[in-house]
């Protein structure tokens, strides 16, 4: 196995955004016929998009950065791909994610409009290719293709809540992507390169030209970058669309906020994680990702639907990453990437979790029928708590019922992050270095003691908004028959949770992992060897003699 | 010179920063479409304004940017074009949607 990764590097960088690129489009030709045929092909290409991902991760972690250069061009010239351990890792979360909302999505809501595989394809492809690339402006039309994809896959289903939030959804992203435009081309005019590593180079020696415009520059991009991670004041649009979006596109939307995250931490770290500009900006995205935070956390007290409550609980954890990185501490980053694991899965089976617990609510036994549930997607039952609460005493309960109950649970915790589980312990993580005495001058007191009682205090309400949820649902919901669960929705369900359940067991390395992830972010080094020091591969045309040598 | 397109692209953001703020569909579409136009502009321009500047290697010219324009901002404000017409196209029909199933073309689907 290793020796076959060994063999297919670097290759193999760019295999995550070819593969789902060439699925999704034999699944375009193939039409809207020969569902099953598409099914299998989406599940062959999540599988080895998940093996890939590994197989990266396993290898980054020994042998450190690794770079692709796109059409064998030197790097200042051509967009290099880079693999390092942060990318490896959301690769992994983005893959498993897709691979579980694609069997989610099988039992019935792919019938629910056109080229719902295809487009479920391309999502991964344009994650795949942002957590990849090492260049601004092929992130940014990676962020297009991306969100190209989450258009069609937030329209799918169609009805009338669905278009009305892909209106705000689309406008939104497009006024993020001018704002990204302008931020990319005034760092191209003052530094003169779109090379991240090159970019942080030049910016990393002293006597930076103007740099007050590479500051503007920065901010502008990362405005963009935190309208796509939700943060506050510019996150208004996230719940209505994630509400309203199919489970699975749901689910894989998850990954889709981490991704203006994970932008941020890639290029803050680049762009001013050490030399002459350290530290710009860094307070602004306390204050963001605190308030975000705090207003996902009251917003989750505010909501109803669980599918509305989980969307706010993505925003509570982009919220958090963001301010642990404007902790600028490394202890914390790596406490971060932790968190950010668990809290993107959890998210992932909360959203699927809810579209089974809306079927139950809404008394629907027969799975088959077209899953619309109305035209504003809200619940019509008339559910009243008091009214005859039946005495449950003594009456067994279904199994179905009870898988639900437990996933519930499982999620309920996992988002308010709660022991024994690892969002909490990637809190913990993060909070007790936040609030650990400053030994190197990094991290001042008061900064980690505001950063813990936010994160501590959302977590709180989080719990406290979840369990009003689950007692709504499972405790005073009235006579209702036992929820009919089908193995395509309960497995990948179980799976994410188990998934977590696994993290937990393997904190120890898993944070390792994680440290060594923020640790190599903050030095920087690593990353920015691998992507000038890559090699041109030889043409077939050059001489052998000369082939031989190395460049 | 610069002063020209500098005051263009600020009247085209202005206007539609301005209309992006409005209500009704046809008014965000032709704002994101006017931003878009300044955008682009503004990504052209990056490269520095010149006139009589070579656009492709001639034999003989000393290859370098006092000689040449700078071919990167030419690139990346095709591709901006392309994205962004491509994006508006979608946008419009979101909004045709969204007129269709609502009855109302205002952005939140209902007038009040």
């Amino acid at each position: 196995m290793s020796g076959i990764v060994q063999a297919a590097m670097p290759n193999l960088i760019v295999v995550p955004v070819l593969l789902p690129m060439l699925c999704a489009g034999v699944m375009i030709l193939l039409g809207e016929h020969w569902r099953p045929l598409k099914l299998v092909l989406g599940t062959i290409s999540t599988v080895l998009g998940v093996l890939i991902a590994v197989a990266l991760l396993r290898w980054v972690n020994v042998n450190g950065p690794a770079t692709y250069l796109v059409g064998n061009w030197p790097v200042p010239f051509g967009i290099a791909l880079a693999v390092d351990r942060l990318s490896a890792l959301m690769l992994v979360i983005t893959w498993i994610l897709g691979g579980a909302a694609l069997l989610f999505g099988s039992s019935r809501w792919h019938r629910a409009g056109v080229h719902f595989p295809a487009l479920f394809q391309l999502e991964l492809m344009g994650l795949s290719g942002a957590f990849l690339t090492a260049d601004i402006f092929n992130l940014f039309v990676f962020f297009e293709i991306l969100l190209a994809a989450s258009y069609g896959l937030l329209l799918h289903g169609s009805g009338e809540s669905r278009v009305r939030a892909s209106v705000r959804y689309v406008a939104v992203n497009i006024l993020a992507s001018s704002i990204f435009l302008i931020g990319v081309s005034t760092i191209y005019g003052v530094t003169g390169t779109l090379d991240m590593a090159e970019l942080a180079a030049r910016l990393s020696k002293p006597g930076v030209p103007s740099r007050h415009l590479v500051d503007a520059g920065a901010a502008l991009l990362a405005i963009a970058f935190l309208i796509k991670a939700a943060a506050w004041p510019l996150n208004f649009w996230l719940v209505p669309a994630y509400r309203a979006a199919t489970p699975p596109a749901a689910a894989i939307f998850a990954v889709l906020t981490k991704v203006g995250v994970y932008s941020l931490v890639r290029l803050w770290n680049l762009m001013f994680a050490g030399g002459p500009l350290a530290g710009f900006g860094a307070d602004g995205l306390l204050v963001f990702g605190l308030g975000t935070a705090i207003l996902a956390a009251f917003g989750m007290l505010a909501s109803h639907r669980l599918a509305a409550q989980v969307a706010w609980g993505v925003v509570i954890s982009a919220g958090t990453l963001v301010a642990a990185l404007g902790t600028r501490a490394e202890m914390v980053l790596g406490g971060a990437i932790f968190y950010l694991l668990p809290s993107t899965v959890a998210a992932g089976a909360a959203f699927l979790l809810a579209d089974l617990i809306d079927r139950w609510e809404a008394g629907t036994t027969i799975v088959e029928e077209a899953p619309f549930l109305n035209a504003k997607l809200e619940d019509t039952s008339d559910v009243n708590l008091d009214d005859e609460e039946a005495p449950l005493v003594g009456r067994p309960i279904p199994a179905s019922a009870a898988l639900l109950g437990f996933a519930f649970l499982a999620c309920a915790l996992l988002i308010a992050g709660f022991p024994p589980l690892p969002t909490f312990i990637g809190k913990a993580a993060m909070v007790s270095a936040a609030i650990a005495p400053a030994t190197q001058g990094q991290g001042s007191g008061a900064r980690g003691a505001i950063f813990a009682t936010v994160i501590l205090g959302c977590g709180l309400v989080a719990l406290i908004a979840l369990s009003r949820t689950g007692i709504r649902i499972f405790w005073s919901g009235g006579r209702r028959q036992p929820p009919v669960v089908r193995a395509a929705e309960a497995v990948p369900v179980v799976g994410l949770l188990a998934l977590c359940g696994l993290l937990t067991v393997a904190a120890g390395p898993t944070m390792s992992l994680a440290h060594a992830a923020a640790r190599s972010l903050r030095d920087r080094r690593d990353y920015i060897d691998a992507v000038l020091r890559a090699n041109v591969s030889a043409s077939p045309t050059t001489p052998k003699a000369l082939r031989e040598t190395p460049r | 010179m610069e002063v020209v397109l500098a005051v263009a692209i600020g009247v085209l953001t202005a206007s539609g920063v301005w209309l992006v703020l409005r209500p009704r569909a046809f008014q965000l579409v032709i704002g994101l479409s006017l931003l878009a136009y300044a955008v682009n502009l503004f990504v052209f321009s990056i490269g520095g304004l010149a006139i009589d500047k070579e656009p492709i290697l001639v034999d003989g010219v000393t290859p370098n940017l006092t000689n040449y324009a700078d071919p990167v901002p030419q690139a990346l404000v095709l591709t901006a074009i392309v994205i962004g017409f491509a994006m508006t196209a979608l946008l419009l029909v979101v909004m045709l949607a969204s007129r269709g199933t609502t009855g109302t073309d205002h952005v939140d689907g209902t007038e009040a």
